[in-house]
């Protein structure tokens, strides 16, 4: 992990890289393991395969994911914030904290969105501005964030927004179909062109790569970073938006642990720790293959903490299966040869 | 190089001293020894952790899944506890080290075996050894009621003056400081920090190596597993939660570098003593302690940065000397 902190002192070997050769067939085997779960679930619920449940299923991951979305452009980019958590938090104080004085849904919204990329370009200016590795930045920024989230706050709570905020985390587009669901859908559709079809893309992947030989190439290294930090910081402060909007109510320890969880989607999903690797469609199967899991436990009434088990399992076994299938493949054809 | 660290640590000395001047200029109780040892043995738990936590983070890793095994231990051995008052507490305590240090090597295997990136390994054992701690107490406590007089009162214990608790992280920095300078193992750990190249080139087994690193985080973690518990008188699946950062932040404002290759037990223990010396003057001070949070995130990209400037000139001095030949 901390190879990707010392950014000038680097040539990865993508040879050694066990991603590389499996995340050609990863996207199709997240289809194969969504499809498996989806079926798990409907025999093991009679409630799960109704239009309202799945719906709803669509709550546990929308938020988290968007965030997941940036995050993956960045992980790529060979950084990652596990600041995001700690922004939402930030985010959801500010807005509550403007509601005390009057704001209406408009200032709400830009105060949420607005403290995201604040609060991302910070991260992003010490980590391209000063040269600092992004990890332990951004565990600072993350007890800075949410440590002012606590000063304000206290063991107090916001309450009492406006209907009309409400309903960016509780509304509904049409018949089922939430608006969280449609802006997440928006937003990877968005994301995908931007990596997959566009220069800005290449340049993040040139970048995981190699930075000095992209820095060579003429991509600005530092200058696409700090994007993509604004980046992650902006669909945050989305997610703050959704998520106060939807709890009706801010406390300090808001989304706590979220940071982890998107995270968990990014690689899940493919995208290579090491920078370099992974797509956004791996994302977003990554992403419905946890809100189907914790959803599917959650109808069979098991606990959120004991769910964590099965998430954290799942982040590796799905990376290391594939490890010890290619380590016994080549332990047999060396014993035929 | 060396020069530079030592420099940093007096630094890091000072600046703690300078804390202490200051809170003890308005509240002159503060600076009693009495008190000033009240913080040291406020502080050992995050001492031994912290360390545990630098050698994984010299050998270019990093282990998040600390409190986590620390939960997990610490709910095993107050539900033994509960359950069979009989049994010693060494037992007990080298029964926590066992199994802290079987975890901690679970991460290490699959650092080694299937070079999975560590941060991706612990974040993964992170949320299952939390959602096993709750699996095993199906939710519950185990309360001070539950727990032996022994089982709470041994750490209270004071020999010449100090708490064993206090002793006990004496005795483990110690050895620590024992193992990263007269040890092979101890180099071993800066070696493929520095240079893992260059580690294999002169015979030492990198991956090998990383699993001792999350074995010995491992093993400390359960020691402190059961230290925590006994100290605070409660094991609940929320114990410790989130404390990986703050184990990691003692690190960083000790110096060790995330980058691998750099750090010292002195470094260390003085980032460690920094924190539980910010921790108890806030209340002394008046200021809420809802402060806590931001203030030590605060000292982290403070130290992050003077650690940064510190690796740049190292790294201008090599150009020179390249440039002299």
């Amino acid at each position: 992990m901390t190879d990707t902190t010392a950014p000038h002192r680097r040539l990865p070997n993508r040879l050694d890289s066990p991603f590389k050769a499996t995340v050609l067939s990863w996207e199709s085997l997240l289809v194969l393991v969504a499809i498996a779960i989806f079926i798990l679930n409907s025999l093991a619920s009679p409630y799960f395969l109704n239009e309202w449940s799945l719906s709803d299923m669509t709550f546990n991951f929308t938020e988290k994911a968007l965030i997941a979305l940036a995050m993956a452009l960045l992980i790529i980019s060979g950084e990652i914030d596990l600041s995001v958590a700690a922004i939402i938090a930030l985010a959801s104080t500010l807005m509550g904290w403007a509601l005390q004085f009057g704001a209406d849904t408009p200032a709400l919204v830009a105060i949420g969105i607005g403290t995201g990329i604040l609060c991302g370009a910070f991260n992003g200016f010490l980590v391209t501005g000063l040269k600092l590795p992004s990890i332990v930045v951004t565990i600072g920024t993350m007890s800075l964030f949410r440590g002012i989230s606590f000063i304000i706050l206290g063991d107090q709570s916001f309450k009492g927004y406006p209907a009309s905020f409400s309903w960016f985390g509780q509304g509904y587009v049409y018949w089922v179909i939430s608006f969280e669901l449609v802006l997440f859908l928006v937003c990877a559709a968005i994301y995908f062109v931007l990596l997959q079809r566009t220069n800005f893309g290449r340049r993040v992947y040139a970048i995981g790569n190699n930075d000095v030989a992209a820095e060579f190439s003429g991509v600005r290294v530092a200058r696409t970073k700090f994007i993509l930090f604004c980046l992650t910081g902006l669909m945050s402060g989305m997610a703050a938006v959704l998520l106060t909007a939807r709890l009706g109510s801010t406390r300090p320890s808001i989304a706590e642990g979220w940071e982890l969880e998107a995270i968990t989607m990014v690689v899940l999903g493919g995208v290579s720790i090491l920078g370099g690797a992974g797509s956004i469609v791996g994302v977003v199967l990554a992403a419905l293959i946890m809100g189907l899991v914790t959803f599917g436990l959650g109808l069979l009434n098991v606990p959120g903490i004991v769910m964590s088990i099965f998430i954290g399992a799942l982040l590796i076994m799905v990376i290391a299966l594939p490890i010890l299938f290619r380590m016994w493949r080549q332990r047999s054809t060396v014993r035929s040869a | 190089m060396k020069a530079l660290t030592k420099h940093r640590e007096i630094w890091l000395g000072l600046a703690i001293l300078l804390l202490l001047v200051i809170v003890t200029a308005r509240f002159p109780r503060f600076a009693q020894p009495q008190n000033l040892l009240t913080i040291f043995n406020d502080t050992s738990i995050l001492m031994m952790l912290a360390l545990g936590q630098m050698v994984v983070i010299l050998t270019r890793s990093i282990d998040l899944s600390m409190a986590a095994n620390l939960a997990l231990t610490g709910m095993i051995v107050a539900m033994t506890n509960a359950a069979f008052p009989g049994v010693p507490i060494p037992l007990l305590m080298a029964m926590c080290v066992v199994i802290g240090a079987g975890l901690g090597a679970f991460n290490g295997v699959l650092v080694w075996k299937l070079s999975i990136p560590p941060i991706v390994v612990t974040l993964g054992t992170l949320t299952i050894y939390r959602g096993l701690v709750f699996v095993i107490s199906n939710g519950a406590w185990v309360n001070a009621a539950q727990m032996s007089p022994d089982f709470i009162n041994l750490q209270r214990m004071v020999f010449l003056g100090l708490p064993l608790l206090s002793w006990f992280a004496i005795v483990v920095a110690l050895l620590f400081w024992l193992m990263m300078t007269r040890t092979p193992l101890g180099r071993s750990f800066y070696a493929i920090g520095v240079n893992p190249t260059a580690a294999v080139y002169t015979g030492i087994n990198v991956g090998r190596t990383k699993f001792m690193a999350f074995t010995i985080a491992g093993a400390m973690a359960g020691l402190c597993g059961y230290l925590w518990v006994s100290r605070y008188v409660i094991a609940s699946t929320e114990v410790a939660s989130g404390y990986e950062l703050t184990i990691i932040a003692a690190c960083v404002i000790g110096g060790v570098s995330i980058a691998g290759g750099i750090g010292t037990v002195a470094g260390v223990l003085l980032g460690a003593i920094f924190l539980g010396v910010i921790n108890n003057a806030l209340p002394v001070i008046n200021i809420s302690p809802f402060w806590q949070m931001a203030i030590s995130g605060s000292a982290i990209l403070l130290a992050v940065v003077l650690n940064a400037r510190g690796e740049q000139r190292k790294g201008r001095i090599i150009l020179k000397k390249a440039e002299a030949v």
